[in-house]
């Protein structure tokens, strides 16, 4: 019989299929994961709706659960309950070694462009606030382009959801 | 969920859908290399958008998102005249996207305080995700507001906004066209 913590550390395992540094249990979409009678119920959060990791995602963790000998059910909560404030810190620190900037903490009211300007967003490759807003949007949905003159290097900023 | 709070959502839905194929014409051709991936960008969330109300109408109504946003005639649609245009000049396609996200951010502010927990929810996420296109609207209305060329385009379609969703641009029909031809062509009985 398989338990729910064999399934988290399964879980653990399936790298995002867009950012593969970081796991899906570190990404926080994983909300819930529930075992009764054979059966593994996971209630999983999408990062952005448009997010076409979604599917691939859903498949990597029904595919991981069946290898366990258990059947899946995965549950799609299209609520506000994921935030980045739910990426791990260790997710954190994944994203910042391999090159992406870490996302601001979320407030209660959206983020604005004078935010996304201000110098609160460092570098990941030298820790630099001097740091400059490219495009608000970048090559996925979750991602900030961002331009470190300090470095002269361009980084990937994750948006603050 | 009423009716009436159906119909909106799947009011919302076709404009996001439509709006969604409309910003993603730039993809490739856009003035500058940073708004082919804004707007390629922008096009996606909201087609994720579409593609999560058209799933909540979906599960109330017994059929599927698929059916609901590419089986009904062109007429059937319930968008607004604004995102129908094939618009195929920046000033016109900034006007258009700075007047939507205004409209856009009414409506979604009103839906995050339906009793309805999961219209309220998505309605949340959604508007999480649009503060971000409401910012780069902001961005290029401030940097176009004194261009006669800008200020025009606005004046222009501004009426379309309020112009109903009974009536229909012809183009939205070869739009139609064009965003069902994949789901038309397969074969009777098979599944993809």
């Amino acid at each position: 019989m398989v338990t729910a913590e064999q399934v988290w550390n399964a879980l653990a395992e399936i790298p995002d299929p867009e950012i593969p540094v970081i796991s899906l249990v570190d990404l926080g979409v994983i909300r819930d994961v529930g075992v009764a009678n054979g059966t593994v119920r996971v209630a999983f959060t999408p990062t952005f709706l448009g997010c076409p990791a979604l599917e691939v995602m859903r498949d990597a963790m029904a595919e991981r659960i069946r290898e366990l000998g258990a059947e899946p059910e995965i549950e799609v909560l299209k609520d506000d309950s994921w935030s980045t404030d739910r990426i791990t810190p260790q997710g954190r620190e994944k994203l910042r070694v391999s090159g992406f900037a870490p996302p601001a903490p979320r407030e209660a009211s959206a983020p604005t462009l004078v935010q996304l300007q201000s110098n609160v967003f460092r570098c990941p490759y030298c820790g630099s606030t001097d740091t400059k807003l490219e495009n608000i949007f970048g090559p996925t949905p979750c991602r900030s382009l961002r331009y470190c003159p300090s470095c002269r290097q361009p980084f990937e900023q994750f948006k603050t959801i | 969920m009423n009716e009436s709070e159906a119909r909106s959502l799947l009011e919302i839905a076709d404009d996001e859908l439509i709006l969604g194929w409309r910003d993603s014409e730039w993809t490739g051709i856009a003035p500058l290399l940073e708004e082919d991936v804004a707007f390629s960008s922008i096009a996606q969330n909201e087609i994720g958008h579409a593609r999560a109300l058209y799933e909540l109408v979906a599960g109330e109504q017994g059929t599927t998102a698929d059916e609901l946003a590419f089986d009904r005639a062109p007429e059937e649609y319930r968008c607004t005249r604004l995102v129908e245009l094939r618009l195929l000049d920046w000033e016109k396609t900034i006007a258009r996207h700075y007047l939507y996200e205004q409209a856009d951010a009414a409506r979604l502010e009103q839906l995050k305080q339906s009793d309805d927990a999961e219209i309220a929810g998505l309605a949340a996420k959604i508007d999480r995700e649009e503060a971000y296109h409401r910012m780069h609207a902001q961005m290029w209305f401030d940097r176009l507001k004194d261009e006669p060329r800008f200020t025009a385009a606005l004046d222009e379609l501004r009426p379309l906004l309020d112009a109903g969703r009974d009536e229909h641009s012809p183009e939205l029909a070869e739009l139609w066209v064009e965003m069902t031809m994949v789901r038309r062509s397969q074969p009777a009985g098979t599944a993809w």
